[in-house]
């Protein structure tokens, strides 16, 4: 039967496993009516506006 | 064979599931707009479009299916007298999701689920009516 001839290291383990470790980073963009820092395809939370439209009044949240 | 037809589970049992789907639906055609997660949404609008089709053609077989999953008399006239000949005209895509970001508790994706020509301006105009109402209110109690 095949049997492995060395004990994987540490740093061959480890770089093995960071292939799918990798962070990524969200894509924030500018919200089109107030400028706020928003994740892409959110409604903003500062003002209530998705696409130029009126969500929801920021008051009543 | 059951290629391409898969659905969520939502980690319930079949009976709960369906009791929710139920009560979600009934629930939106109530409010038109109802805020919930994405995952529970998504289930909500496949079972919800369904609906409003049938309610496009207001035959009694249509309806007996309809009051199947929405038990509510009343929620269950609305969709055959009001929200489905208000649909008459578009074939399919009567909702709409909307996402809002992450819920504070249990970070999760929350969304706006709503009927597609939910009546904003009258809304708005309701909701200007009360602000009028309420400073008017406080106008009184500061004399
Ligand atoms: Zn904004």
């Amino acid at each position: 039967m095949a049997v492995p001839k060395f004990r994987t290291s540490k740093a061959r383990t480890r770089r093995r496993r960071s292939v799918n470790m990798k962070l990524t980073v969200p894509t924030i963009v500018q919200c089109g009516n107030c400028g706020n820092p928003v994740l892409l395809h959110r409604v903003c939370p500062k003002c209530g506006f998705y696409r130029g439209k009126q969500i929801f009044s920021p008051e009543s949240k | 064979m059951k290629h391409k037809i898969g659905f969520n589970k939502l980690n319930r049992v079949s009976a709960h599931r369906k009791a929710l789907i139920k009560n979600m639906m009934t629930v939106l055609f109530k409010h038109e707009r109802i805020e919930t997660t994405h995952a529970k949404a998504v289930e909500t609008r496949r079972a919800a479009e369904k609906m409003i089709t049938r309610a496009k053609v207001g035959s009694v077989h249509n309806r007996r299916i309809a009051a199947r999953k929405i038990q509510d008399e009343a929620v269950l006239n609305k969709l055959f007298t009001e929200i489905g000949p208000r649909f008459k005209d578009r074939a399919g895509g009567y909702t709409r999701i909307l996402r809002i970001g992450n819920r504070a508790q249990d970070a999760a994706d929350m969304v706006i689920l709503e009927l597609v020509d939910q009546k904003v301006e009258e809304k708005k105009a309701e909701r200007n009516k009360r602000k009028a109402e309420k400073k008017a209110k406080e106008a009184k109690k500061a004399e």
